[in-house]
């Protein structure tokens, strides 16, 4: 789990900056998307290194999931008999408990979003568009409702970072001064979510066009 | 109740010469039992507190085939886990003049001259190994900035020598001889049982050789069979239903042997302690006791004036009554357990005491705060005064404590030799079960020290040389084993069938409550007399009216505890029997016939200094005196003022 | 003040088990939560029905012994408190209070609210303990030790071995429980010898006993009656993950 989580992190981060790119202009982020095809060109093949990235991310995607459901299992396996009363959660954490859920939901998320970005099925530019107008055109301001979805997933996907960041160094055993790991794990989902969010604002609000 | 004098004892078994050496020669004069035999020779032990915990471990690692038993669901909760204050050991690290001479001379004169030279000195001897045992495994004691460990003197001893685990120390004990258990357990050395009760011994040709349990869970009848028995059961405080002791602490174990046999020595010495948490209602199911360490630094006061009805911040410094710094002005609000619990009382009797019945006096913070600033008594006082938040529902920062005596421990217990053998043989009794090493006094601390000191380091050794002759005991007699299991289910069966109007709770609390009043604080003849004709009216009322639900082949709690309280009335009868004919007072035995002018106990040496070993035969009690020799620690009136 | 008790009652392990409703009067607001329980059974016994069946012992909140989830919270409402030192302050007249068992399958009901925990007993047995035959440890004095490194081994150590983390636990895992046993031993140099195996037998028979796996949650330290810390729980993961690697 903390592993898997581990590496989408990583391409969360390269993910982000590679989004922030788009306020240096269309130029620099299809040349960017470019760039991420050609890297590593003879030497691998065309877009070789993307396929082994994406590759990865699959796995990973994939070990993340399938470690969820085999602690989601342990866990029912655990307690064969429920609770009557409503249980009451006591730590202090809509993240923690969101984890299961907000998972599946961000995983949705990640479909309609290759759907959209990658593919362009979803996309009103379609497959042919450069990167940059498939962005422009997903987000533009008719379309804001596209925009509040992508909102409420990432947001989403900060709360399920603000828990699993920190969980994932508890469970490797590198978190003992929990308050400071804490701040530092909450730090980070917030850029992220802060990083994500701006560019699709940006380009509702008229920004970026 | 009569009773009749039997044969004085003679012999304690402890060696002679100087009594430095006295456990050094006995040590070597135990036989040893060959490893291979080892394998082959059973004990049981009943009971897993620090006694009987450490007990089995030891035994388990030195080879022997161990069975052990608990009431309760796990070896770890047994009631030693409550002990705060810590253990004593006369370590001397402080270099404050301690020794394990001045150890055994403040025990046998804190035991106010009833305890044996021979065995306090052993206890003296054994204390330093036990805190080597503890920190070796683990035990978290206090320690100073320098790493090494840290003590506090406790109870009013001169010296430092108690150490602790903040106020925890018989948990962090306890864990560490559980731990110990655990292991051998894993090993295969002990083999555990959880949820029993033992509720028969087996004597078979005049040894002890075995056990009838009840599996708690089930309700069913077991017989456990070995070469030696070891009770470790703990003591009989809740005799008074109302005591610092945990809910499932009983006699049963030790009274049964009793029945069978065993010497009950000084039955009526009982502790009280000053600093419980009084009593709030009715149901009130048991007292929590607060640390001694609260008196070093709190100030007991009542109103001055009868039926003052005042909340406490409005009565006046000049109509308060200090009165333990006005009765004791060399030891204050630090003199012993047994004087400050009587002066409790006396203040209560004359109408002067606060809260609820006016069972109450006033632990007062107010100038330690003033004096040292709220952060430093909340640092040393702070989860104390929480755990009286949590159960009062008053701020003892705003408003003082309100405490009340109550019974704590039991000095008497089964008769043991030095060898800590009853006068069956090859029953073993450690612990508070026994009648143990602190006289007609435990000092503060000295428990736990007791209970580690018999399980780690002196029954291993003594049990060995009983049972080194373990090949030549006879074939258990079927006939024995027999009988005592269909007693036991017999008593099970009467107990459900009488079907009467009165659950056992409430005849515990009726006997408690008898007790309290004339066999507890303060003993009068006129008192104990009364009690003695009440109890058996009580316990005949019990046996006709007593309302048991249920049936024994579950988990039946009600079974549970009327079983445990029957027992309660018989050693009640003994308690009483045994106030009654000790017309001294002594440490915390105390009749108001024998006190000096000022009201303070009066010990009656030419008569008194011996050890009450009660018989149980069939035309009722025996007692057999042992005589006490002081040969090193010459015996002097206690004075505190 | 009078309170409504919906209580479980489970005749034995084969029983389905049930909320029962009990309405009980006049209880003081100074009466322990066990009390009430107390004067409720008292009754049952007088009216030939069997009473609740609840652990409990010391009742000053330091053998472990009491369990009970009382409205969906291990050990009632208020914090770093046990089930015997809740007091009936915390309710007022008219509440109803559902009151239930551990649930764990490791933890299988005996009856009513009693379960069996001796699960707990099997993970310490597995190596909660340093190996010190009696007599043969050297000098208290001889291996001094850091005062922080003192203390903080004995805030793991204060664990009273209750359950309420596992019962608290929506992974029914007992970490908390295990990772305090590990970290208290394994913070004192008596500890070092066996601190990476320990980690791993206690670790692995956890494991077996069917717990769940820990997602760092944090409902076990909320309502640990000690308030054992979560750092426990990555110390005994460094632990485990070192002695892994260490044998492969
Ligand atoms: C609140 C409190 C605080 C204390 N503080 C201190 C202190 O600071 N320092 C100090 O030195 N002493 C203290 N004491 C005293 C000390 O804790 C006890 O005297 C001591 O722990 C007794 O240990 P034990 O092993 O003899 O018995 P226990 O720990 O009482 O163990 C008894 C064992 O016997 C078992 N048992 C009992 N009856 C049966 C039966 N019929 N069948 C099967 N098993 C049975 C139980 O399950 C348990 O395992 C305190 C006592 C109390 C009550
Ligand atoms: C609002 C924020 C986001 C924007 C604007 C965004 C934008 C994009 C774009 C433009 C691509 C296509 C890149 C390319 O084709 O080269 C992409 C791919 C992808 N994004 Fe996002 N993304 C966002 C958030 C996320 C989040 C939160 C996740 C994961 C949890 C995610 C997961 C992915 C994945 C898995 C891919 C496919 C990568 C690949 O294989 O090409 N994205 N995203
Ligand atoms: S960690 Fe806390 S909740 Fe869990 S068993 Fe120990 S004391 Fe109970
Ligand atoms: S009864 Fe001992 S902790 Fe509650």
């Amino acid at each position: 789990m903390a592993v898997s989580g581990a590496v989408l992190v990583f391409f969360l981060v390269a993910h982000m900056a590679g989004n922030l790119k788009i306020f240096a202009g269309a130029e620099s982020f299809n040349g960017y998307a470019a760039w991420l095809r050609e890297v590593g060109y003879p030497l691998l093949p065309h877009r070789g290194l993307l396929t082994l990235l994406e590759a990865g991310l699959v796995v990973a995607i994939a070990a993340h999931m399938y470690s969820a459901i085999v602690l989601a299992r342990r866990a029912a396996h655990a307690r064969p008999v429920k609770y009557a009363a409503k249980v009451r959660s006591r730590a202090d954490g809509y993240a923690t408990r969101t984890m299961r859920w907000g998972g599946v939901i961000i995983f949705f998320f990640v479909i309609y979003h290759l759907l959209d970005m990658t593919f362009g099925v979803a996309n009103p530019e379609g497959h042919a568009a450069t990167p940059f107008d498939r962005m422009v055109a997903g987000f533009e301001p008719a379309r804001w409702y596209i925009t509040v979805f992508y909102v409420i997933s990432v947001v989403m996907v900060g709360l399920h970072l603000r828990h699993g960041l920190w969980s994932a160094l508890q469970t490797l055993g590198l978190a003992r001064r929990h308050p400071v790991l804490k701040a530092g794990a909450t730090g980070l989902s917030a850029l992220l979510t802060i990083g994500f969010l701006v560019v699709p604002l940006a380009i509702t609000f008229g920004v970026v066009r | 109740m009569n009773y009749r004098e039997g044969e004085p004892i003679k012999d304690t078994k402890a060696p002679e010469g100087p009594i430095e050496d006295r456990w050094e020669k006995r040590k070597f004069s135990a036989r040893l039992v060959n490893p291979a035999n080892k394998r082959k020779i059973n004990v049981i032990v009943v009971g897993t507190g620090l006694a009987g915990g450490s007990a089995a471990a030891t035994l388990g690692e030195l080879g022997y085939k161990v069975k052990s038993f608990c009431y309760q669901d796990s070896p770890r909760r047994a009631h030693s886990i409550a002990a705060q204050g810590g253990i004593n050991a006369a370590k001397n690290y402080r270099g404050d003049g301690d020794s394990i001479y001045r150890l055994f001379y403040d025990t046998v004169k804190g035991g106010d001259f009833r305890a044996r030279e021979s065995n306090v000195y052993r206890l003296a001897q054994v204390s330093v190994n036990i805190i080597d045992q503890a920190v070796a495994q683990g035990v978290p004691f206090a320690r100073e900035y320098g790493g090494l460990l840290d003590t506090r003197s406790f109870g009013g001893a001169q010296v430092s020598r108690t150490f602790y685990a903040r106020g925890q120390t018989g948990q962090q004990l306890l864990l560490g001889a559980y731990s110990a258990l655990e292991r051998q357990i894993a090993a295969g050395t002990v083999e555990m049982h959880t949820r029993h009760e033992m509720l028969e011994l087996i004597v078979s040709d005049g040894r002890a050789r075995g056990v009838v349990v009840r599996d708690m869970v089930t309700g069913e009848v077991e017989t456990h069979l070995a070469d030696a028995v070891v009770l470790a059961t703990g003591g009989y405080g809740n005799v008074f239903f109302l005591s610092t002791n945990a809910k499932g602490c009983n006699t049963t174990a030790i009274w049964r042997a009793h029945q069978k046999g065993a010497m009950f020595a000084n039955p009526c010495y009982t502790q009280i302690h000053p600093t419980c948490i009084p009593v709030s209602g009715e149901y009130q199911s048991k007292l929590t006791l607060m640390s001694e360490s609260l008196r070093n630094d709190g100030r007991v006061w009542v109103p001055l004036h009868k039926g003052d009805q005042r909340p406490a911040g409005e009565i006046p410094e000049d109509e308060r009554d200090y009165y333990l710094e006005r009765i004791y002005p060399a030891f204050g609000n630090l003199v012993p357990r047994d004087i400050a619990s009587r002066a409790a009382k006396n203040v209560c009797d004359e109408g002067r005491g606060v809260g609820p019945g006016g069972l109450g006096v006033y632990l007062d913070f107010a100038d330690a705060i003033a004096r040292l600033g709220r952060e430093a008594v909340e640092k040393k006082y702070g989860n104390l005064f929480e755990m009286y938040e949590r159960i009062t529902g008053e701020d003892p920062y705003t408003q003082p404590m309100r405490i009340y005596p109550a019974v704590h421990y039991t000095m008497g217990g089964l008769w043991v030799d030095y060898d800590l053998q009853s006068s069956i043989p090859g029953l073993f009794v450690i612990g508070e079960a026994n009648f143990s090493d602190h006289g007609a006094n435990r000092l503060g601390a000295s428990a736990l020290m007791q209970g580690l000191a018999d399980g780690y380091f002196v029954l291993p050794t003594t049990i060995g040389d009983y049972l080194a002759d373990a090949h030549r005991f006879d074939a258990i007699d079927d006939q024995q084993v027999a009988e005592a299991e269909i007693a036991v289910k017999n008593r099970i069966e009467k107990l459900l069938s009488v079907n009467g109007t009165r659950t056992a709770d409430s005849f515990h609390r009726e006997l408690g409550k008898l007790m309290w009043d004339y066999c507890g604080m303060e003993r009068t003849e006129e008192g104990l007399r009364k009690a003695l004709e009440r109890i058996p009216e009580l316990r005949a009322e019990f046996w006709r009216d007593v309302k048991v639900s249920g049936v024994n082949e579950e988990l039946n709690q009600a079974l549970e505890r009327a079983g445990r309280v029957a027992d309660f009335f018989d050693l009640a009868e003994l308690m009483c029997l045994d106030a009654l004919h000790r017309t001294e007072s002594c440490g915390g035995h105390f009749r108001a016939e024998s006190q000096d002018a000022d009201g303070e106990a009066l010990r009656d040496d030419e008569h008194f200094a011996y050890v009450a070993a009660w018989e149980s035969t069939p035309d009722g009690p025996v007692l057999h005196k042992e005589d006490l020799q002081y040969e090193y620690v010459k015996m002097t009136q206690r004075s505190y003022k | 003040m009078n309170l409504t008790l919906k209580v479980w009652r489970q005749s034995g392990p084969d029983d389905d088990g049930r909320l029962v409703r009990y309405e009980i009067e006049d209880v003081s607001p100074d009466m322990s939560f066990l009390e009430m329980l107390d004067v409720l059974n008292e009754r049952l016994i007088l009216a030939g029905d069997d009473p609740v069946a609840f652990d409990h012992d010391c009742r000053e909140g330091i053998c472990g012994m009491c369990s009970m989830m009382i409205d969906g919270v291990a050990h009632g409402p208020q914090k770093n408190t046990t089930t015997c030192q809740l007091h009936m302050r915390h309710y007022k007249d008219g509440d109803t209070i559902v009151i239930e068992p551990w649930r764990a399958r490791p933890f299988p009901v005996v009856k009513d609210l009693v379960v069996d925990r001796s699960a707990f007993d099997r993970i310490i047995q597995a190596g909660g303990f340093i190996s010190v035959p009696a007599g043969s440890a050297p000098d208290a004095h001889a291996t001094p030790v850091p005062k922080l490194d003192a203390d903080a081994a004995f805030d793991a150590a204060t664990c009273i071995g209750c359950g309420a983390c596992v019962a608290a636990c929506p992974n029914g895992s007992a970490s908390l429980f295990t990772a305090a046993k590990i970290t208290h031993l394994g913070l004192l140099p008596q500890g070092q010898p066996e601190r990476g195996s320990r980690a791993r037998a206690m670790v692995e028979q956890m494991d077996e006993e069917g717990f769940g796996g820990c997602t760092n949650t944090g409902e076990c330290t909320a309502v640990c009656p000690k308030g054992i810390p979560l750092d426990t729980i990555a110390r005994m993961n460094a632990d485990y993950l070192r002695a892994s690697r260490k044998s492969g």
